[in-house]
This record gives C-alpha cells, structure tokens and sequence, in this order.
C-alpha cells in the first residue's frame, strides 16, 4: 500500500481578490477512497480541476500519478477519470456511442472500444437501454452512465463530484457498492466530492473537511472523533458540524 | 499491470464465447484512430445529421437548381453561339430575370450556411456539460475548436464541391458542349472562392459561439451582421458617399479617385469582397474592378483575360477573405484557450 497518488503541497487558487484555495496539502494513497466534504463554494471543485489540469494553480503544485497536471495535463488526464457533477451526454446518441466515443479519445481502438462500452454498460446495469438515446435517460441513469464513461479508460484514479445526486436510495447503495467493489477488485483510487455525510461515511476510508478554501479537518472518522471530541464515539456529523455550528470555523 | 488488471476485469464481464474464440491479435490495438480525427468524424456526423444543416442544403440545392434553371431558360432566348468565348461560364452569372443568378444566390446564402453551422459550436456543449467531460480526456483543449472548424469546412467544401459538379453536370446535358479546361479551372476557383467566403463567416460565428454562453444570442447576432452587410451596409456607404461628393466640376482624375475611394468603402463588405471575386472569375471580360480613366483604357484590346490574369485581379479580395478569416478564428481560438472551463 503506502504508494502515494495524489499529493497536493501548498497548492492556492486565487481569483482576483478571492482565494478560492488557500495553501492546502492533501495526500491520497493508491487505493484510498477518500471523502471531500465542506458546503458550496468551499474550493472543493476547484481543487479537483486543478488535479486535472484545467485550470492553473496560483501556488504550489500539483502531482497525480507522479506527474504534474499543469505541465502535462494530458499524461494526467490519460490516468484520471472525471465525473463532474450533473454530467453532460451527446442527447442525440446511445448511451454506447458516448461510451465509444470517449474510449476513441482515448485511443482505443473501435472495436475494442465497443467490447469494453457493452461490459461497462452491463456493469452499471444499463445493458438492456444502450438503445435510446441519452436525451432519453433518467438523471440515475445518466449517473450511471457517467461512471461507465469513466471507467472506461482504465484509470488509476478516479474523481466522482457529487455522484448520487439524483439517484433514488437503491440505486444509490449499488451504486456505492459497484464503487467499493471496483476499489477492491483494481486498486482504483477514488477522490469522492459530496454534500451527503452518510453515504460519505460509508464509502470513504478518509475524509477532508474544506472550509473556505482551507482543509481544516483530515484523517479517518474515528481519528477525527478522537481529536474533536476525545472518543471515537461521534460520527462523521457530528464532526462535519462542529465546523460550522457556532461559528466554529476556526476550530483548527 | 495496469492493463493486466483490467483485461482481466473485460474478460470477466464479456459474453463467454466471444472470449474463448478472439485470437489475441485482434483484441490488440489495432487501427487506432488519432482522436482528433475521432473528434473530427463526430463533429461532421453530428452536422450532416442535423436539421438546420439539411434545411440549409435543400435550401441552398433548390435555389441552385432555380437558378440553374433559369439561366437555361435565358440561354434558349439568349442569341449568342455556342463559339462565344466562355459560353459554358454563363450557366452561373446568367440569368432571365425571375431570378437571380447562382453566384448572387451563394453570395447571398452562403453567410447563412456559415452562420448556422458555427453558431452553437462551443456554448452548446458548454451547455449540455459535455464540455467538461470531454475536456478531462487526454486531449489538448484546441482540438474541440479545431475540430469544429475543419469538420464544417469539410461539410462545406463537400456540399459546394456537389453542388458546383451538379450544375456543371446538368450544364453538359443541357447544353451538350464540354466547358473548355480554361472554364474547368476558372470553376474550381470560383467553387474554393466560395469556399473561402463560407469558411469566414463559419469563423464569424464560431467567435460568438465562444463569447455567447446562449446558441440564440450567438445566432442572432451572426445573422444581425449579415443583414447588415447584406442590405445596410451599402445603404450608408451611399449616404456617406453623397454626403462627401465632391461639389462642382470635377476632372476625370478627381471623378475616378473618388469614384474608387467609395469603392473603398465597400469593400469592407465581405460579400462586395466575394461578389468582385467571382464576377471576375466567371466573366473574363471584366478587366477592372474599379472606376478607370479613358487615358488608361487607350490601347485596351477588348479581348476576355486569361485566368493567369483574372486570379491576379482577385488576389487582393481573396486575401481579405482569409485575413479575416484567420482574424475571426485568431480571436475566436484566443478566447477560447484562455476561458476556465468549469462544469456548467
């Protein structure tokens, strides 16, 4: 284990007079799931486009698989597996030629591409649909579908911004559990951006709590019991509150 | 080892008997498109698919086949022989006045084409969230403009390309005389001129697709400027022109400095820059652009140009053309790159 994937050191954000994020050290070992928590705005999403690449650090760096994603975004964007929140599909295609067509950008061959699209799509449990369109999808499905398109590129790492959003409850456990399962089965590290605390403590071995562009709170739900509250007893909201109850955003 | 993982992840999760019976050399990489050609493929299976592109082409196909029909009919009437120099090229500035010739007809629907192309390029998947998807592959972020643009100049150029072979086929049939290789060539510019032409305001309008976050604002304001260069522009170009005349008594020399200084003018107009372009091409006996003096035109064989010389004429309006072109798209490609992309 132990192999570092993700490390940020001091890494900042500024836009104009607003720091977006503010010196922030963050490590991710392979085949972590690690949980990023903190309300809107907090810098979560822009941390991660930094971790791929798409928009440029003010300070500090970056490294994902050892590579610089601001000098070489493309080796990082060949390893890493983006899905954003609310993702977007081709609506005048099947959910295969969308699948199909990012594993092409991927330069995967055709026919090879379709092979993997159709073991994805049953994976996810969308094999009996790869006929309509997605316009035509649910927003689960489209979820779903999504984690497919991520998939299919065999990343090391994958970043799922707010994946369960829209999903009904059943759904959603499949879907946290097709997440550990893949963890379990390739080694995948998965970087897990979400608003919901529970599915957060189910899923994630560590979490790190943003506030205001900063990670004030990191470790396992356990250690951050300990260190707030002195036992391990308190669970991962009673955690996640105790920096916004009473002001208490300077708890550091 | 990676990949070791994940072939046996496949394995595991594909219908058996595909397994057992693949030879290994197939499931290899093989035939691996550059993906941006990937992209490029899409893009044009993405327009040809579309309904404004095939509005705009039976749009563009019917005109041509009116005109074409119209300049046959004026060819019946017409009492000049099948000697003429340059008979063949009448078949697209002739006309008997029901309606217009072709080459007013492209110069006219050709900014349309380019238009409804290009409006929606970028903010549509801005829009749809496909933009960031597709920008967290391992592509370089100009690859989506690029590929835009040359998937819709290859949309274009094929349409033209038919559409020019179309009339020149029916032409054959009609008429039953061969266009001379002089004819061929001058047709083969005209057609790349056209091109061009279309390829400016595609740019055009690719521009506002990037500045515009709505594809309807984008849209509105390319077709705002095409009417206004279509029907304004030489409107107020007359005013001013009136507005300036010089009073009085002029000489030949002032006459024709201002005649060519309103000319000018006009020529900041692309469609005035294609319209000179293809009347010289298609009419070799067109030997000025301007207004001349009579000291110039002594001596002056009335004999059509060779193409050598009618391309040298329109050199200067070919080269607006592209300037301005590789300016819109210039811009367009600069806005582009330096935009965050966030997920909408």
């Amino acid at each position: 284990m132990a192999e570092t994937i993700i490390e940020l050191v001091n890494l900042t954000k500024k836009y104009r007079s607003f720091t977006a994020v503010d010196h922030i050290h963050l490590t991710v070992e392979k085949g972590e799931i690690f949980g990023l928590l903190g309300p809107n705005g907090a810098g979560k999403s822009t941390t991660i486009l930094m971790m791929l690449g798409l928009t440029e650090p003010n300070e500090g760096q970056a490294k994902v698989c050892g590579i610089d994603p601001t000098r070489h975004p493309i080796e990082v964007k060949r390893r890493v597996g983006y899905l954003p929140e609310d993702i977007g599909f081709y609506d005048d295609r099947t959910g295969l030629e969308n699948l199909v067509y990012t594993a092409m950008l991927n330069r995967i061959s055709e026919a090879e591409a379709t092979q993997k699209a159709n073991a994805l799509l049953k994976r996810v449990g969308l094999e009996n649909v790869d006929g309509k369109k997605t316009g035509k999808y649910s927003k689960g499905m489209r979820q779903r579908l999504g984690l497919a398109d991520v998939l299919i590129k065999n990343p090391q790492v994958i970043i799922l911004d707010e994946p369960t959003s829209g999903i009904d409850p059943q759904g959603v456990r499949a879907f946290l559990d097709l997440i550990i399962e893949l963890r379990n089965e390739h080694g995948l590290t998965v970087l897990f951006s979400s608003h919901n605390l529970h599915q957060v403590e189910q899923v994630c071995d560590r979490v790190g709590i943003f506030v205001q562009g900063k990670i004030c709170a990191m470790g396992t739900i356990t250690d951050l019991s300990r260190q707030l509250f002195g036992d391990a007893d308190h669970n991962l909201e009673d955690i996640y509150n105790s920096f916004f109850d009473e002001g208490g955003v300077h708890h550091e | 080892m990676n990949d070791k993982r994940w072939n046996h992840f496949f394995k595991k999760y594909r219908p058996h008997d595909a397994v057992a019976e693949r030879p290994s050399a197939f499931t290899h990489k093989t035939n691996i498109i550059h993906p941006f050609w990937v992209m490029v493929s899409k893009e044009i299976s993405d327009q040809v698919r579309s309904w404004r592109f095939i509005i705009m082409a039976a749009l563009i196909a019917l005109t041509c086949l009116g005109s074409l029909y119209a300049a046959l009919a004026q060819f019946g009437k017409q009492s000049g022989s099948a000697e003429d120099a340059f008979f063949f090229l009448n078949l697209f500035t002739l006309s008997d006045g029901t309606l217009p010739p072709f080459t007013v007809f492209i110069s006219f629907l050709g900014p349309l084409l380019g238009i409804s192309l290009g409006f929606d390029a970028i903010n549509s998947e801005q829009n749809r969230g496909t933009l960031s998807r597709l920008l967290s592959q391992p592509i370089y972020r100009d690859y989506v403009i690029n590929s835009k643009f040359v998937a819709d100049l290859i949309v274009i150029s094929t349409l033209f390309v038919a559409l020019g072979l179309l009339v020149l086929g029916s032409g054959l049939i009609a008429l039953g005389i061969p266009p001379t290789a002089d004819e061929l060539s001058r047709l083969i510019f005209f057609i790349l001129i056209s091109i061009i032409y279309v390829a400016f305001w595609l740019n055009l309008s690719i521009l506002f697709s990037v500045v515009f976050r709505q594809a309807a604002t984008s849209a509105l304001s390319g077709i705002a400027i095409w009417l206004f260069f279509s029907i304004f522009y030489s409107m107020i170009v007359d005013l001013l022109a009136r507005a300036i005349a010089p009073k009085g008594m002029l000489t030949e020399g002032q006459a024709v400095q201002f005649q060519n200084f309103v000319l000018g003018l006009m020529r900041f107009n692309p469609g005035q820059l294609f319209s000179d372009a293809t009347i010289t091409l298609l009419m070799p006996s067109v030997r000025s652009l301007g207004a001349l003096t009579m000291e110039q035109l002594e001596g002056a064989l009335p004999t059509p140009l060779p193409i050598g010389q009618s391309l040298l004429m329109v050199w200067p309006q070919v080269t607006g053309l592209i300037a301005g072109s590789i300016l819109l798209f210039g811009l367009g490609y600069y806005l582009f790159m330096r935009r965050e992309i966030r997920p909408r």
